[in-house]
């Protein structure tokens, strides 16, 4: 091998320099600014965590954490719940050469801008929608329902993303299970609904885990959906940071806020993480 | 009791798909209203709305932004990702792991989170908003997906190649150029397609970034403040319409060229 | 025990268009090691899966201990598979994989796990039962996996291909240990396998197989010894084949003529039947004494040295055509053009019916 010469020891960096030049100015810089502007490091005295004390001691703002977890959580278990059957029939009881296309439609609603669909859910579920119009069709409401503008609107308009999401995840996770596996269950006596229990589910969990885990991460961070669904009666914790920085400007507060969220994301992750392996062995 | 299975499944598949097209349904139902509210009754079909959406300044120099946005940003991140890869894969660097790390570490943070702190330093720095600021986010989130689908696919088994391109005579940037960019193809172009969607549909980063000039889905968010109205129903299908056709082109490109 | 304890009458099966197995029949004693042997595509692997239940032929039957198990589902039969790539559950440790069986038949746990340990002693693995499959190297998983097949005592245990993910060394070790589990536990094994040499080693009952039939059919000696087709002839084992025509047939007697002569065969066959005459390489002489008969004169067109003995290959230059295959000590020097003098005793000609 011949020496390096002064351009081939340069060259490597010279390559990564500017991804990691991006990552250190936009990325790693904003999260030091944040961390800074919500311990108040303009203000006179100096650096104070009142910004974090106001949240854990003012019911309105601890509030909007109590209400993403919960939400969070019901949308999770809701999207997981109907995504599984779902994803499973999609595997196993649509004919193969069907599945692709199968599955190709059960997404398509993706293709629509977020906003629009979280949009869409609003015109369905509004005053005079299509669900209200239904219902007073068959008698048994003599009133239009309030489904827009609530915590239920914001869940269903979750729901809809994420279980087209875990459809997605689960139904790739079950294909990639070792045909074998069934074979060798049903070899040994099992039918086919204790090989479901026995062998696919539990194959299948870590998958259903890894997407339950993207659905808390996505949801909880998100802020069009329950702006537009959830109207201002009960606010998440992405609106009520948005509210700092728009309506109030208070940015180290809105930062102290943002950083709070990620902690809590970040304890997901660890969970998940240790969880994952934990299942490994 | 197999029979039962297979109807208990058609109706649950049905009751779903019939849920995941519900909003999609009456979104383009409505857009075709021919009177003032997207709701029921249906009084259609009108294209008036269309026609509304075609010829309001706003909604069309949003789209044209929107696509500049996509695309160079796209395209940025696509490059940063490639060069980063390779030199990664390729060479052995200090801190190698940690460095890679901190690259794909945006894919875990909320974009509202990212936008925001982008706009701390902005201002911090007197930057104001524009496109420009918008754009530069949308490369934060998009670099981490483009070097991590990159790398996942620079395989041993193009080092020997390279290494007969060098053995020829071939100087470092020639076989990044005229070889491994060739090769990595594929994965350039999926992660550049990828990069792309999200920029595209992308709301809160440049919801918070951008003032005057606008992307579509800032501009249709816009609209949503006038109250439900069948312009935001015909911009919307519009979008539909479009993404639908570029992933049909996608897959008919993809399918041919799987034989090959 | 010799009473058939399966019985496959005219099997016949086809996957679309494309026929996979015509008019199989074979029969299983209890006790016996019945290797499947042949190329792929022969359809043995097919006739596996009928035997455990994964296939349901297009003809034929099954019956397995006098029952029509045709159409029942692989839970039901008595036979259980050990899988090509062992199919081992990796969420479950070792021991809950083995008493899988046991646990679908309801027996209580602790009833399970002796058993379990049982089996996991006759393939050597006690120490592994707390262990998970992705911690044991292969040689290791195929040995759980057919103690899992064993626990739940069925009537024939059905193998398929489960040495071909081992190397040279290690094949042949499991090799051993399969006929010494099989003797000892006494089930019927059926083993599918495109290698001869393992064919040979294992079975009792060796059947050939080739484009969906049986070719031949018997002990490992007697059809190495006598083939009784051409394919069976090439595929276990090499032969030189020399082609010919019956002349004189007389009761058990009948004179062979081919390009190098006639020769006089004890064996059956009609007056003008066109046949083939085999020789093995063991039998291939180079060099003629008191006893041989002579096909003409030949040159040594290749020389493979195999470690124990040479391998020959020489090219008739009497006769366009034939090639001989010798095996020969390693101790006579021959090289590539040498002239040599192919020939054999009498007795080591195999007649195949062409």
């Amino acid at each position: 091998m011949n020496k390096p010469s002064k351009t081939d020891r340069a060259l490597p960096w010279v390559l990564v320099t500017p991804a990691l030049l991006w990552t250190l100015l936009f990325f790693v810089a904003p999260f030091v600014a944040m961390a800074l502007l919500s311990l108040n490091y303009q203000a006179p005295d100096g650096l104070t965590i009142s910004n974090y004390t106001q949240f854990f001691t003012n019911p309105s703002y601890y509030r909007a954490m109590t209400n993403s977890l919960e939400v969070t959580g019901l949308v999770t278990v809701i999207s997981v719940l109907l995504a599984y059957p779902f994803a499973w029939i999609l595997a196993e009881q649509v004919p193969p050469r069907l599945q692709r296309l199968a599955l190709l439609l059960a997404i398509l609603p993706f293709w629509t801008s977020y906003v629009v669909r979280s949009y869409s859910w609003l015109l369905v579920l509004a005053q005079n929608g299509v669900v209200n119009e239904a219902l007073m069709r068959t008698g048994l409401f003599t009133e239009p329902l309030q489904l827009a503008n609530t915590r239920t609107a914001t869940v269903i308009g979750f729901v809809h993303f994420f279980v087209m999401l875990l459809t997605l995840t689960i139904f790739a996770s079950l294909k990639q299970l070792n045909p074998s596996y069934r074979k060798a269950a049903a070899d040994l006596g099992a039918g086919p609904v204790r090989t479901f229990i026995h062998i696919i589910l539990p194959l299948t969990i870590p998958g259903v885990m890894v997407g339950a885990f993207l659905t808390f991460v996505l949801a909880i961070g998100d802020y069009i959906t329950p702006q537009i669904l959830g109207g201002n009666n009960e606010l998440l914790m992405p609106q009520l940071i948005m509210l700092q920085i728009g309506r109030r400007g208070d940015f180290p507060l809105a930062s102290a806020l943002a950083l709070i969220l990620m902690a809590v994301v970040t304890i997901a992750y660890i969970a998940c993480a240790r969880w994952l392996k934990i299942e490994r062995t | 009791m197999r029979g039962f299975i297979k109807l208990l499944s058609l109706g649950y598949a049905l009751a779903i798909y019939g849920f995941i097209f519900l909003p999609v349904v009456v979104l383009v139902v409505f857009s075709l209203q021919s009177t003032a509210f997207p709701i029921p009754p249906f009084t259609g079909p009108s294209f008036r709305w269309y026609e509304a959406v075609l010829n309001d300044p706003r909604l069309t120099s949003a789209l044209i932004n929107s696509l500049a946005v996509a695309g160079i940003s796209s395209a940025i991140a696509a490059a940063l990702g490639f060069l980063s890869a390779w030199g990664f894969a390729r060479f052995v660097l200090p801190g190698s792991a940690v460095m890679r790390g901190l690259i794909t570490l945006p894919l875990t943070v909320s974009y509202l989170i990212i936008g925001m702190g982008l706009l701390v330093i902005f201002n911090a720095a007197g930057l104001p908003k524009s496109l420009l600021t918008a754009g530069i986010g949308h490369v934060v989130i998009n670099l981490p997906l483009c070097f991590a689908i990159i790398y996942s696919q620079m395989g041993d088994h193009q080092i020997n190649i390279e290494r007969a391109a060098r053995d020829l005579g071939a100087t470092e940037w020639r076989v990044l150029l005229l070889i491994t960019l060739p090769i990595m193809w594929p994965a350039i172009f999926a992660s550049l397609f990828l990069s792309m969607t999200f920029s595209w549909d992308e709301f809160v980063i440049s919801f918070l970034l951008t003032r005057f000039d606008t992307t579509l889905p800032v501009e249709i968010w816009n609209l949503l403040r006038s109250g439900l109205n069948p312009k935001t129903n015909a911009v919307g299908s519009l979008v539909f319409a479009v993404s639908v056709v570029l992933a049909i082109i996608l897959e008919l490109i993809l399918l041919r060229r799987r034989p090959a | 025990m010799t009473e058939a304890l399966v019985e496959m009458k005219n099997i016949s099966h086809s996957f679309g268009r494309v026929s996979v197995l015509s008019d199989v029949s074979l029969t299983i004693k209890a006790g016996s090691y019945t290797v499947l042997l042949g190329p792929s595509g022969s359809g043995k692997t097919t006739l596996l899966s009928i035997l455990g239940g994964f296939l349901v032929p297009r003809k034929g039957s099954v019956l397995i201990r006098g029952v029509n198990c045709t159409t029942l589902a692989p839970a039901r039969r008595p036979t259980t598979t050990v899988f090509q790539d062992y199919a081992l559950f990796p969420h479950m440790s070792v021991g809950k994989n083995v008493g899988f069986g046991l646990r679908m038949k309801g027996v209580v746990k602790s009833e399970r796990d002796r058993l379990a340990h049982e089996a996991l002693a006759i393939v050597g693995l006690s120490e592994a039962f707390n262990k998970k499959p992705h911690q044991l190297s292969g040689g290791q998983r195929q040995r759980v996996a057919l103690a899992r097949a064993l626990v739940v005592k069925p009537a024939v245990l059905l193998l398929d291909e489960p040495l071909g993910a081992l190397d040279l060394k290690l094949r042949r070790q499991m090799q051993d240990e399969l006929k010494a589990i099989q003797k000892q536990v006494g089930t019927a094994f059926v083993h599918v396998t495109h290698d001869q040499e393992e064919a040979m080693a294992l079975a009792d009952h060796c059947v050939v197989m080739n484009q969906g039939r049986i070719e031949d059919e018997g002990t490992p000696e007697r059809v190495y010894a006598q083939p009784a087709t051409r394919f069976s002839a090439t595929f276990m084992g090499e032969s030189t084949l020399i082609p010919g025509e019956v002349t004189k047939a007389k009761g058990n007697t009948i004179s062979v003529k081919t390009a190098f002569g006639s020769f006089p065969i004890v064996a059956n066959a009609e007056d003008g039947a066109q046949v083939t005459l085999a020789i093995r390489p063991e039998h291939m002489l180079l060099i003629r004494d008191s006893r041989s008969i002579t096909f003409g004169n030949a040159r040594v067109t290749a020389v493979v040295f195999q470690g124990s003995f040479r391998r020959v290959l020489a090219s008739s230059t009497t006769k366009s055509g034939p090639s001989f295959i010798a095996k020969i000590p390693v101790e006579l020097e021959v090289a590539v053009g040498d002239a040599v003098t192919p020939c054999c005793h009498i007795e080591d000609l195999i007649m195949l019916a062409k």
